[in-house]
């Protein structure tokens, strides 16, 4: 378990991590997300007593990390930076870490042997790929066999086996009953991955709720509806009181899922169908509402993202946690192109 | 086995395994032992050359150091790269994430570089010394003439000194680039020509490596300063000791 209690870093006059307060807890994955910058990394290092807090506190286990006798037994970690000497073989690496906090030699062979390093135990780093790189990196958080675990963006970079390995071994630490911390920019990884998801931008929480709740409270879904007769179609759906949009393919979009309703009134009407779908918004598109007002240098209005969402009337995302302050307003004067843009400029076609 | 005995050992793992220990040692060694036997074997040739008044003067085993002044560099160099490595690669993570107790991780890996290059530097000395007085032939000394043991022993001391000092300053600079910048050149030139120029003589006398050399030299007349061999010694541990802690304050304060 690792709990965070009002915890604040500041570096000059930069509010990288601003009051955050949320549990960690053991038994499932907990995806930490947030758009770069807004101070996962900076977090991660607090609770690793690597960074001192400029308020607040963080503890692993009830016990702040400077009080842990050998912390590696207790929490391991694998951090933005690989901090790997590059001409130190792993094995060295892995058996300097491990004498540091009492872990037999022979451990050391068990955790190369875990993360598929063992052909390279005696080669250097500097030669590795970013994927054996990454590995190292596990196989060191995983010396200790910690009841904590916690992954600084552990895909980047990585082929697609990667992405699977890693994924694969988060999940299985976690039904194993540890306590897995992960943090990642891409929500779609970590809808694959967390179970428990915990959102934040420019260093402020913004949720902390299941993935399920996440998912079912943020993505909006709506019905596609492809047909030869368009008007009629949306006179029939406009009649039935439902508000169709269409979309830039020429296809009808209704908000909400009635699907089965919108089958029947179409029989009924004897107007023929070439589709009939639900879709969900993308939970990426989810997480750019709740994120955007928090990203560093957005171009667009709040209300502007809404309504780029399709076929949904503009309204607030539905709340996980307190809105993030900054209200409706643009930001003023003409910001660069920012992330995002080119999201919108897809969805508006 | 306690807490500190866990530490020493993987900061031992630590030094091993990276080439530039081997590399930066054996290159301390080298020159300063084939520098000073160089120096000796040629002033063994033109020592009829010489004045009677240098002849009187001549100290026979601080010639034979002669090779240190350069070879301290690889010290140096030995010092800055086995705590600059720690930043450079960001390993120092990884190592205060193993180790949070920060006194603990600074003491036991000064402990284990002390160790070693007290080693390589009584080595060193005493190589550079035998050889030396060998090319000497008649005009060198013997290790039980008077003073003679301390200076070499001397010698090795000093050579363990000049790396903690640049460890325990690296330990403040962090970056590899700026440690070398700034101890190369200063204990190359800069402090020579502070300490033996009269106008800052006074005060160059007092820096480290100025007072520490006094220790190897057995004519009074080599390097004629106010204070004896051991004071010297002892200013430059004062000035290393010093610096450790300043590496020590700042690892404490600031963010790793
Ligand atoms: N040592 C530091 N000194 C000054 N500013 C810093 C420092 N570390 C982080 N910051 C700033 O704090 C903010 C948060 O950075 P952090 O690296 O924690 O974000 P992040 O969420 O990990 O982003 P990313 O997804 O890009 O990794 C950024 O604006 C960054 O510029
Ligand atoms: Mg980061």
């Amino acid at each position: 378990m690792i709990e965070l209690e009002d915890l604040t870093k500041r570096y000059g006059d930069k509010l990288a991590v601003d009051g955050l307060s949320f549990t960690v807890r053991p038994g499932t994955v907990t995806g930490f997300l947030g758009p770069n910058g807004a101070g996962k990394s900076t977090t991660m290092r607090m609770v690793l007593g690597l960074d001192a807090p400029t308020r607040g506190d963080v503890r692993i286990e009830g016990k702040h990390y400077g009080e842990l006798q050998e912390p590696l037994h207790s929490i391991g970690a694998l951090l933005e930076a690989k901090g790997v000497h590059g001409g130190r073989r792993a094995y060295d690496h892995l058996l300097c870490m491990a004498q540091s906090n009492g872990i037999p030699e022979r451990r050391v062979g068990e955790v190369l042997e875990m993360v598929g390093l063992h052909d390279v135990a005696r080669k250097r780093p500097k030669g590795f790929s970013l994927g054996m790189g990454q590995r190292l990196g596990i196989a060191a958080a995983l010396l200790g066999d910690p009841r904590i675990l916690m992954f600084d963006e552990p895909v980047n970079g990585l082929d697609p086996e990667g992405i699977h390995w890693i994924r694969t071994l988060m999940q299985q630490l976690a039904r194993e009953g540890r306590t897995v911390f992960v943090s990642s920019h891409l929500m779609s990884e970590m809808a694959q991955t967390a179970e428990h998801l915990v959102v934040i931008g420019q260093g402020r929480l913004l949720a902390d709720t299941s993935m399920s709740q996440f998912i079912a409270e943020n993505s909006r879904t709506h019905v596609r509806v492809r047909t030869p007769e368009p008007e009629r179609m949306l006179d029939v759906l406009v009649e039935a009181g439902l508000r169709p949009a269409t979309a830039a393919d020429g296809a009808l979009e209704v908000d909400g899922s009635e699907a089965p309703r919108i089958g029947e009134l179409a029989a009924a009407n004897q107007v023929v169908l070439h589709e009939l779908s639900t879709q969900r918004a993308s939970l990426e598109e989810a997480f750019m509402r709740l994120t955007a007002q928090s990203v560093e240098y957005h171009a667009y209005a709040p209300g502007d993202v809404q309504a780029a969402v399709p076929g949904g009337p503009p309204g607030p995302p539905a709340g996980t946690a307190a809105p993030p302050q900054g209200g409706q307003a643009p930001p003023g004067g003409q910001a660069p192109p920012a992330w995002g843009e080119n999201w919108r400029k897809g969805r508006r076609g | 086995m306690s807490h500190t005995t866990r530490v020493l050992k993987s900061e031992w793992t630590k030094v091993r395994s990276v080439r530039s220990t081997v590399w930066t040692l054996a290159t301390a060694l080298v020159v300063s032992v084939g520098l000073g036997a160089l120096i000796c074997g040629v002033t063994a040739s033109t020592f009829g050359d010489m004045s009677t008044q240098d002849r009187l003067t001549f100290d026979a085993t601080y010639t034979s150091f002669a090779g240190m002044g350069l070879g301290q560099l690889a010290m140096i160099a030995f010092g800055v790269l086995i705590v600059s490595a720690e930043y450079s690669t960001g390993m120092i993570r990884n190592s205060l994430a193993a180790v949070p107790q920060r006194g603990t991780f600074l003491w036991c890996k000064v402990l284990i570089a002390g160790t070693l290059v007290l080693v390589v530097g009584m080595v060193t000395s005493f190589c550079a010394f035998f050889l030396g007085q060998a090319l000497l032939g008649s005009h060198g000394v013997g290790i039980g003439d008077p003073g003679v043991l301390r200076a070499v022993v001397g010698g090795g001391l000093y050579m363990a000194l000049i790396a903690m000092f640049a460890v325990g300053i690296t330990f403040v600079l962090r970056s590899p680039l700026l440690a070398f910048a700034i101890l190369m050149p200063f204990f190359f030139l800069i402090s020579n020509i502070l300490g033996n120029v009269e106008a800052t003589k006074k005060v160059g006398q007092y820096l480290p490596d100025q007072a520490g050399t006094t220790v190897m030299a057995v004519v009074p007349e080599t390097l004629d300063r106010p204070y004896g061999p051991w004071e010297g010694l002892l200013i430059m541990v004062a000035w290393t000791v010093a610096a450790l802690v300043a590496g020590f304050v700042v690892l404490k304060k600031r963010d790793a």
